[in-house]
């Protein structure tokens, strides 16, 4: 076990874990921020996504010993009221069924505004692909992101 | 899926209470079954309510469980609709679970069938209206005119001859709920026209808290004191560990017990790391069970022997006319087989449930599209009666089918037991594939007898397959059918085309393998098979497929979702290096009313890769009354999606009884680059809403083996479409 700090959507707090667990389960088991979601712990469906220093990335694949010096940012810590241009667009666009996964599909989807504001939609399929929805929201994932890069 | 339709009849009992200070509390009856009426101790024992606050808000009480197809938004509706409540001062509750809240058809509180609003249809309506009436009859009195003089307008009573109006809210901080309830009749109901909530889109209630993070599941819940726990299940169902390695598991920084249950072995631990980091050590030696040898690819073989033996007899599932006799008399008789693959449902959020063992009882988290029956096998496994649970019902990650069963609910509960503290059970991704419940495999042939006109005079469908109904509903409920499969027969009946005499068997295939209801049901294998031969006949008719099945559909409804989808598709439009498929399909039974959809895919191959490319897909549904038109296109849409991976990609094999498949890297979904352009049109019809929530999930497979078939003169027979199938096909 070791006490480590991580920087967390703007605060810093200390941890007592092995160095090689997961940061999926620091976020939601001790520090209980939920909305990053289990899906697969294999880095193959995108529900775990975070940003690590503003970059989207599999928070099952990711471990705290890699994160010193690092910001990590959650869905919880996206926008202070959740009124991301995203977060607006998603709801415009109504496009959560069973919402597991959307908490990543919108992290994922925020990286990709921030590189790239007025994306493509190959781009964005290009972009958006190693998140999966089981209920098929696909359509109305894309049309949320045209939305939020046409209003921001 | 669907259940047995049983006839509810109206609850003569009627309760009201008023609510200590917290304005007016109204419970209605929902019209259930009699069982619905059994009284329990305590006010959540009440039936269905609405509260109305001092303040004008309004509180209902959701007897369904969101997974995704908003019923928490779109069944308080139906309620605010006849209430004629201000919709944006409504919020809403899921109820406990509690008799009261079954559903009418299925008279168990349950979400399957895509019945949810279909069944509480009219008790919805009801317990809305009756409502309405309690604040007319206390308006009126208050002003001591004839209740005829007033009316309601969203969350207010008027009385226009003096110009006087009480909103809800003012209504509920003096009156109370009469000691008899009044009686709504049917009559007494709003006219359909006059709807202003249904039929009109609304916000889902639930999105805003979907793109936030804040959204709670199962596996989201945190109580006082939790430990960890996983429960890794033997990979053959009926088996169990003979031995496993305790000590190394033990060993694990942070694990506190590992445990021989009869089905599997119990990991607990201080932190879910740990609780996984063994679960990875895992070593165990399993008993042997009756499916330890099951190989799927010996099974199919030996199930397409079984149809095509004519010796073999199936449970009859469907029979109209005499097909036999019809089958005797015809010129011709055309055959075809086609065969489906295990499906895994993948729900996006694995098995998870929060068990914690009080002093007297027990409290549960739990999403669950059967919540009667998690909390009697939670109660049971706990050792308290059911009325001593208190059970969280949690809106679900997914559901699809699979959350019909409950065993993640018992193996909590037995961790929780095992453990002594409050257990939050996790399951990998791993062993929820691992433990997956499948739509069974299926070898199937279908007969059609001609006469020499070509005209179809009889048909027979076989179908060699596991059974769903033991293993979810219990083998009573199988013997009470007569061992008809319904899950497996689904969609068999074919009461839109015109066929005269049809025969439907089912082969049992008893693989020891673990089975459920998948989206879609039976109808989503043998759908592909009925609309394949439907194109065949068309083909040996030398008529174009649209055109054939406008004349051999003798139902409007139906021949109106062809006539529709094909003019979206722009069906005569030829297109260079690809084509179109089109499928009729339906779902419901002859009590509830069918819905109806007609697809269209158009898709282009490549020859070299086996590679299928779906381009588009056009779907026109005939729901009945669409409530919530927005979010139906959502369902169908979804649907599509859903059924395009049973018909690409998605196929679970077994080897020495175990699923091979471990996760999304060897059982692929559809991603966001498979999606093709979706279409959807809606048809209204009628004044009941129909199911919604599986309906096109059949029409996709059979669309585009139909697709491929005319871009390249051969049938795709195995679903799913794999490449190297689409190369074997082709050749």
């Amino acid at each position: 076990m070791a006490s480590m700090d991580v920087s967390i959507n703007g605060q810093t707090v200390r941890v007592d874990v092995q160095p090689d667990t997961p940061l999926l389960w620091v976020v939601r088991e001790h520090l209980g921020l939920t909305g990053t979601k289990f899906g697969c712990g294999a880095g193959l469906c995108g529900a775990c996504t975070v940003h690590v220093d503003g970059v989207a990335v599999r928070s099952c694949q990711t471990q705290m010993s890699s994160l010193s010096g690092k910001k990590v940012t959650t869905i919880e810590g996206l926008s202070p009221g959740g009124l991301h241009p995203l977060q607006k667009a998603w709801i415009a666009e109504q496009t959560p069924q069973c919402g597991f996964c959307q908490s990543g599909q919108i992290m994922q989807a925020a990286t990709l505004l921030t590189q790239t504001p007025k994306p493509t939609r190959e781009q964005i399929v290009e972009h958006m692909d190693g998140n999966l929805c089981r209920c098929g929201t696909y359509p109305r994932i894309v049309r949320a992101i045209e939305r939020a890069a046409r209003e921001g | 899926m669907h259940d047995r339709i049983v006839t509810s009849k109206r609850s003569p009992s009627r309760r009201a209470v008023l609510a200590g200070g917290a304005g007016l509390t109204l419970s209605f009856s929902l019209g259930l079954a009699p069982q619905a009426t059994r009284a329990q101790a305590g006010p959540v024992a009440l039936n269905a309510f609405i509260r109305i606050a001092p303040d004008g808000a309004v509180t209902v009480v959701s007897p369904a469980i969101e997974m995704g197809q908003a019923v928490n938004t779109s069944l308080p509706l139906i309620m605010a609709e006849e209430l004629d409540a201000d919709w944006s001062k409504v919020s809403v509750e899921t109820a406990p679970v509690a008799d009261v809240y079954n559903h009418p058809i299925l008279r168990t509180q349950m979400v399957v069938g895509s019945l949810t609003l279909r069944g509480y249809w009219m008790a919805a309506r009801t317990a809305g209206a009756q409502a309405r009436q309690v604040l007319v009859d206390a308006a009126a009195a208050r002003w001591n005119v004839p209740v005829a003089e007033v009316k309601t307008e969203p969350g207010a009573v008027v009385h226009a001859a003096s110009g006087r109006k009480l909103a809800y809210g003012e209504i509920a901080a003096f009156a109370k709920a009469p000691e008899k309830l009044p009686e709504i009749k049917p009559e007494q109901l709003k006219p359909v026209a006059q709807f202003r909530l249904i039929g009109k889109d609304v916000p889902r209630i639930d999105v805003e808290a979907k793109t936030t993070g804040k959204a709670q599941y199962a596996i989201d819940v945190r109580v006082p004191g939790m430990v960890y726990g996983t429960l890794a299940r033997a990979p053959v169902r009926g088996s169990g560990p003979a031995s496993f390695n305790r000590d190394a598991l033990k060993a694990v920084p942070g694990i506190i017990d590992a445990v021989a249950f009869d089905h599997g072995v119990g990991i607990i631990g201080n932190s879910v790391e740990a609780v996984f980091e063994a679960r990875n050590k895992l070593d165990a030696q399993w008993r042997d069970a009756p499916g330890s040898k099951t190989d799927s690819s010996a099974a199919m073989q030996a199930a397409l022997e079984h149809v095509r033996d004519p010796k073999s007899q199936g449970v009859v599932g469907r029979s109209v006319g005499d097909a036999a006799a019809a089958f005797a008399s015809a010129a011709k008789v055309h055959a075809s087989e086609f065969t489906t693959d295990y499906v895994y449902h993948a729900q996006m959020e694995p098995h998870a449930c929060v068990a914690s063992l009080t002093t007297d009882g027990l409290e549960i988290w739990c999403g669950t599209q059967w919540p009667t029956r998690a909390r009697d096998d939670a109660a049971k496994t706990a050792g308290v009666a059911p009325d001593k649970v208190k059970f969280h019902l949690v809106q679900m990650g997914g559901g699809f089918g699979r959350r019909a069963h409950v065993e993640y609910a018992v193996d909590a509960v037995l961790l929780a037991k095992a453990a002594g503290k409050p257990v939050k059970m996790i399951q990998s991704r791993e062993d929820d594939i691992a433990a997956g419940r499948l739509r069974p495999m299926t070898a199937q042939r279908i007969e059609v007898g001609l006469d020499p006109a070509g005209k179809v005079l009889a048909w027979r469908h076989r179908i060699a397959a596991d059974t769903v109904v033991p293993y979810l509903y219990g083998q009573p409920r199988m013997e009470a059918q007569k061992g008809v499969d319904h899950i497996v027969m689904a969609g068999t009946e074919m009461p839109h085309y015109d066929i005269p005499n049809l025969v439907a068997d089912h082969i049992y295939e008893e693989r020891g393998v673990r089975t459920a209801a998948w989206r879609g049901i039976g109808a989503g294998h043998n759908n592909f098979a009925i609309e394949s031969v439907i194109d065949e006949l068309a083909q040996m008719a030398g008529k174009d497929p649209v055109e054939y099945r406008l004349a051999l559909l003798k139902d409007p409804r139906a021949r109106k979702v062809i006539e529709r989808v094909a003019e979206m598709a722009d069906w005569k439009r030829k297109r260079e290096g690809r084509a179109l498929g089109i499928a009729f399909a339906k779902l419901g039974l002859p009590p509830v009313g069918f819905s109806l959809a007609g697809t269209v895919a158009e898709v282009s191959v490549d020859v070299k890769s086996g590679g299928i490319k779906v381009h588009n897909l056009w779907c026109a549904v005939d729901v009945g009354l669409p409530v919530q038109p927005g979010n139906i296109a959502a369902q169908i849409e979804g649907s599509l999606i859903y059924s395009l991976g049973s018909a690409l990609k998605e196929r679970v094999t077994i080897k020495n009884g175990a699923v091979e498949q471990q996760n999304f890297h060897d059982y692929e979904l559809i991603r966001m680059s498979d999606v093709p352009q979706l279409h959807v049109d809606i048809i209204t019809s009628g004044d009941i809403p129909l199911p919604v929530g599986e309906l096109s999930i059949s029409g996709t497979i059979p669309s585009i083996s139909n697709a491929i078939f005319t871009l390249t003169g051969k049938r795709l027979r195995h679903a799913p479409f794999t490449p190297d199938r689409v190369k074997a096909g082709l050749a």
